[in-house]
């Protein structure tokens, strides 16, 4: 009787996790699935209509115009974090005294919602009363800085400010990953007369393999789900300069009273984030049965 | 429900009771999003007059998108079976929610202070569903206003503009003067705000044929091209730092005279009020050129959430010190807006709100009293959206004026 | 595991290899480290410099310049006399129902999060990979689209505006990332350990105790941390969830920053905005050394 207690055991402590995922969120996907071919409009409603609304969707320059703006938003703000979170990590890692001062410096960010760090982003990039300003202010006349105002370059702001937000983490993400090192594997390296950039980018930047991946993960999906960052920076403009997936989900969802197409354009984000860590999670979990 | 009993069963297998609170059968618990401190003052007005007849004040603010939050929040409280019992609405939310028959019937409390004869009747069509009270209209904005520094407005001549072509003459006198003529922010609201009072300076008839019929001659038409040109010409008296400016630091710039004036709703007016400007001295304040004898509005309403059989009490006493005119005097004064009914005595406004009073009902007995479009009082929320994409776009220079209005008849076709 | 009894700064992997480094490269490095503390600092600093400035001053422009005159009264009034809605109560008494609905939300799921790991490291069944797939892939969700059926399902059991409910919400959907986190960390612990024990006839509650959890310390950091942080800055579970009992503080901060036809007083709304982050901040300077610490023992793999 013990005996199959113990056995099962410990599939009864993981049941009420994975039945409250089960519910809560893969049959909340399932039903925003059926929303997203209902007639749905203010609240939810049950008339079945098809692939309407994807057709809809579709036609919508709104939303090919949000999913460009994510190519370019997404591509970018995950290739910055990325090289600059390993350079920064790297540059920390060379036994920097003040190195227990700057770290959380650089961390804290994400600590802050968007609410309000937005305004001081907002603040920042306005030329008229920001960093444009403040360089005039101090003798610099032909400085100009006005991206956050320009249709084609506001994007790179939502960028600058995203970066800000979660580069310190993937930082600390490659700081963990340096300190992992055996320091021998680097010690006979030098013995062997390597040069110090020879060494790192020959021998520790691929042992960080797995931290790239990691933190493609979390950037993915952050970039997926960037929502505050645009509300508080843009607001989605200048026109729909800055108007992203997750912007446009919920504006056509809540604000236009138009559930249907705003469930499809979830149902369309929900397969873009799947079909980019499905594969990672599986090679992840075939790698772990081999080793 | 199998699924759901599941989950019953886990929540309570870990041991969290159900410790629902509910609102006590005399208090009301209110959804707002008045928050900022001259106008939750102003509600506090209100909080004080329920409480000393022993109505107790549940308040849950929720700001952000002029109510959009809210009425996120609103839908989730909903469908949770959780509503608020009373509800600061706008417009054409009022009638969907009236629609899904979730409100609650305020027509003895108005039939016993005549609220049929007070109030205008283009509120009636959104406080009334199928000829029952349903909400009790706290304020009217107007949003066809512009606000004009009086120095500036002096050095381009002095004269307040009346028409779109003495509108020209002198933005272009402030421009010559070197200031920025119009100060605007770039947010979609915004933007719409500016294209409603356009829209109106072409007649009240095609105000009514385009924004509120939504005919789609009128959307697509001749004078609908005209409307985007002039809107164009204003972008040219904007200055270049616009895009995603707030409303306030639009009209700070006209207080500091670095710009010469900006088109927005009443509620600029507390702005100037705060900066220690008087209206006539410091600033003026106009109908937009073209647009006189003629009103769009928005108003904030209150809508009580039915409690299962009818109102109770609370709700209703509430609704009647909504309506109380000594309540609606003060709680204007402080806001910007006027009063929701005409019986209301001016003597407490500044020049701006008695101007504002006056218009509004002329406005109401010529028949020129509209709902505005960029305040959701045109067309429900779709539409209006719809509308603030292409006016953004083609404010930003995304679209040219004759492409403009073919999108917006079309965008307009596919959501009706 | 290996590195998790030593300090992470006394093991500087560059550290073998910079020591015969030249003085000006040094130099440099310090340089580029500083400009960047500049870049991330920046922000919190435009907040700080704004929230001492009166009013007048923030409008007349210059929003980099030291204040003119140094006045504290936005932190008073955004701490205890801010119109948060009709009542003029500061930001003060929210932070106690951010704090009920966040401490049980982070234990909850943290220690969910550790049985979880445990199981699906050390008490393997056929299927615990998809088990573990179904879970991380949870983390992925945009959480607009629960808003509805989340409302639906509080209100059927009772927990509509109840702080229990949001501690709900708040658990179910962190609970990926905290069996993320503790299955990467036991994935390295080794097996050999739990089996000996289990031959010495300990159970399984006795060996996650008296074995796991011991050594649990960096990752269960990275774990609080991690969830913390998430749940004390969420807005829109909050907004939607709460009741006037259980408003949490960031739906309490929107509606002082974001009056939309009101006079906006930008000091009062920087001082609430770093009143808010305080609790978060701390967090983060505290533990931010155990926080790589945790990441460098087992997170990061994942």
């Amino acid at each position: 009787m013990k005996e199959t207690l113990q056995s099962w055991l410990p599939r009864l402590v993981l049941a009420p996790s994975f039945l409250l995922i089960l519910f809560f969120v893969y049959g909340f996907i399932l039903y925003t699935g059926y929303l997203s071919m209902s007639d749905s409009r203010m609240l939810p409603s049950y008339g079945f209509v098809g692939l309407d609304n994807y057709e809809k969707l579709w036609k919508l320059r709104h939303w090919t115009g949000s999913l460009k703006n994510l190519a370019v938003f997404g591509t970018l703000y995950i290739a910055i974090c990325s090289v600059l979170g390993l350079l920064l990590a790297i540059f920390l890692d060379q036994k920097i005294r003040i190195e227990g001062m700057l770290r959380p410096i650089y961390l804290y960010p994400m600590a802050l919602s968007f609410i309000v760090t937005g305004t001081a982003w907002k603040w920042f990039l306005d030329p008229g009363i920001g960093l444009e300003q403040t360089m005039h202010q101090w003798g610099w006349e032909s400085f100009h800085f006005d991206w956050i105002k320009s249709r084609t370059h506001a994007i790179y702001t939502v960028v600058m400010a995203a970066v800000w937000q979660s580069s310190g983490f993937v930082m600390a993400m490659f700081l963990a990953g340096l300190r992992g090192v055996d320091p021998d594997i680097i010690r006979a390296a030098e013995i062997d007369g390597a040069s110090r950039a020879r060494i790192y980018w020959r021998i520790i930047i691929p042992m960080m393999r797995p931290v790239f991946l990691s933190a493609f993960v979390v950037l993915a999906h952050l970039a997926i789900k960037s929502y505050d960052l645009v509300v508080a920076l843009t607001g989605g403009g200048p026109g729909k300069a800055t108007e992203l997936p997750a912007t446009f989900m919920y504006s056509y969802t809540f604000t236009r009273n138009l559930m249907g197409i705003g469930a499809s354009s979830a149902i369309i984000m929900l397969i873009m984030i799947f079909s980019i860590i499905v594969p990672y999670l599986y090679a992840e979990l075939k790698t772990d049965r081999a080793s | 429900m199998k699924t759901s009993h599941t989950a019953a069963g886990l929540v309570l297998a870990l041991g969290m009771g159900a410790v629902a609170t509910t609102a006590l059968a005399d208090d009301v618990e209110v959804l707002h999003w008045w928050t900022s401190g001259g106008e939750a003052a102003a509600l506090d007005v209100l909080k004080q007059d329920l409480e000393s007849q022993g109505v107790g004040w549940q308040d849950m603010p929720v700001a952000g998108g002029g109510g959009e939050a809210a009425m996120t929040t609103l839908r989730a409280r909903v469908t949770a079976g959780n509503a608020p019992t009373a509800v600061q609405m706008l417009g054409f939310d009022i009638t969907d929610w009236a629609n899904e028959g979730v409100l609650g019937n305020l027509d003895e409390v108005a039939a016993a202070d005549n609220w049929d004869d007070v109030v205008p009747t283009a509120l009636q069509g959104f406080a009334k569903h199928e000829g029952h009270w349903i909400s009790a209209p706290v304020n009217v904005h107007s949003t066809n206003w512009v606000w004009i520094n009086k120095s500036a407005l002096d050095a381009a001549g002095g004269n307040a503009p009346t028409t779109w072509d003495e509108l020209v003459s002198v933005l272009d006198a402030m421009k010559a003067n070197g200031i920025t003529p119009l100060a605007h922010g770039g947010q979609p609201w915004q933007d719409a705000t500016v294209f409603d009072a356009v829209v109106l300076s072409m007649g009240n008839d095609f105000y009514q044929k385009s924004m509120i019929d939504l005919d789609p001659d009128a959307l697509a038409g001749e004078q609908m091209i005209e409307v985007f040109n002039r809107m164009a010409m204003l972008r040219g008296y904007v200055d270049e730092n616009f895009s995603g400016r707030d409303w306030n630091l639009a009209s700070a710039m006209v207080i500091e005279g670095k710009a010469g004036m900006q088109m927005m709703g009443d509620w600029a007016k507390g702005e100037f009020l705060k900066a220690g400007q008087k209206p006539g001295e410091d600033f003026v304040c106009i109908r937009f050129p073209g647009t006189q004898g003629s009103v769009t509005f928005n108003s904030d309403q209150f809508v009580m959430f039915g409690q299962g059989e009818g109102n109770n009490e609370a709700q209703l006493k509430m609704a009647a010190a909504i309506m109380n005119p000594v309540f609606q005097s003060a709680f204007n004064v402080v806001k910007g807006s006027v009063p929701a009914r005409t019986d209301v005595s001016d003597a407490d406004f500044d020049d701006c709100g008695k101007k504002g009073m006056k218009d509004l009902a002329a406005a109401n007995s010529a028949g020129s009293l509209f709902g505005s479009m960029a305040h959701g009082h045109a067309a429900p929320a779709a539409i209006k959206n719809a509308v603030y994409d292409v006016v953004t776009q083609h404010f930003n220079g995304e679209l040219g004026s004759e492409e403009a209005a073919e999108e917006l008849a079309n965008s307009i076709e596919a959501l009706r | 595991m290996r590195q998790s009894d030593t300090l992470p700064e006394a093991r500087s992997s560059g550290a073998a290899v910079v020591q015969r480094g030249f003085n000006w490269q040094r130099i440099v490095l310090y340089i580029i480290l500083l400009l960047f503390a500049v870049y991330y600092l920046l922000p919190l600093y435009v907040m700080l410099v704004n929230s001492f400035k009166p009013l007048a001053e923030i409008r007349g422009g210059d929003m980099l310049a030291l204040p003119g005159t140094w006045t504290t009264a936005p932190w008073a009034s955004a701490w205890s006399t801010a119109q948060i809605g009709v009542q003029a109560t500061g930001l003060k008494p929210y932070f106690i129902n951010s704090i009920l609905m966040v401490v049980p939300a982070v234990l909850i799921s943290t220690v969910l999060g550790a049985l979880n790991g445990y199981v699906l490291t050390k008490w393997r069944f056929r299927g615990h990979g998809v088990v573990f797939g179904l879970l991380l892939l949870s983390c992925f969700i945009p959480f607009q689209i629960v808003l509805i059926p989340m409302a639906r399902m509080l209100g059927l059991l009772g927990l509509a505006g109840t702080t229990w409910g949001l501690v709900i919400v708040h658990v179910v959907y962190g609970l990926g990332f905290t069996t993320l986190f503790f299955r990467n960390y036991y994935e390295a612990f080794p097996t050999e350990l739990v089996r000996a024990a289990q031959m010495d006839g300990a159970g399984f509650f006795r060996i996650f105790f008296r074995i796991l959890l011991p050594s649990s310390g960096p990752i269960i950091v990275v774990s609080v941390i991690w969830q913390f942080t998430n749940i004390w800055n969420d807005f829109l579970f909050g907004a939607s969830f709460a009741d006037v009992d259980s408003v949490p503080m960031t739906v309490a901060l929107n509606n002082l920053v974001s009056s939309s036809t009101g006079v906006k007083e930008y000091n009062v709304h920087f001082a609430g905005a770093v009143l808010a982050a305080l609790p978060t901040l701390i967090v983060y300077v505290v533990s931010g050394r155990y926080f790589v610490r945790g990441l460098m023992a087992g997170a990061v793999k994942g």
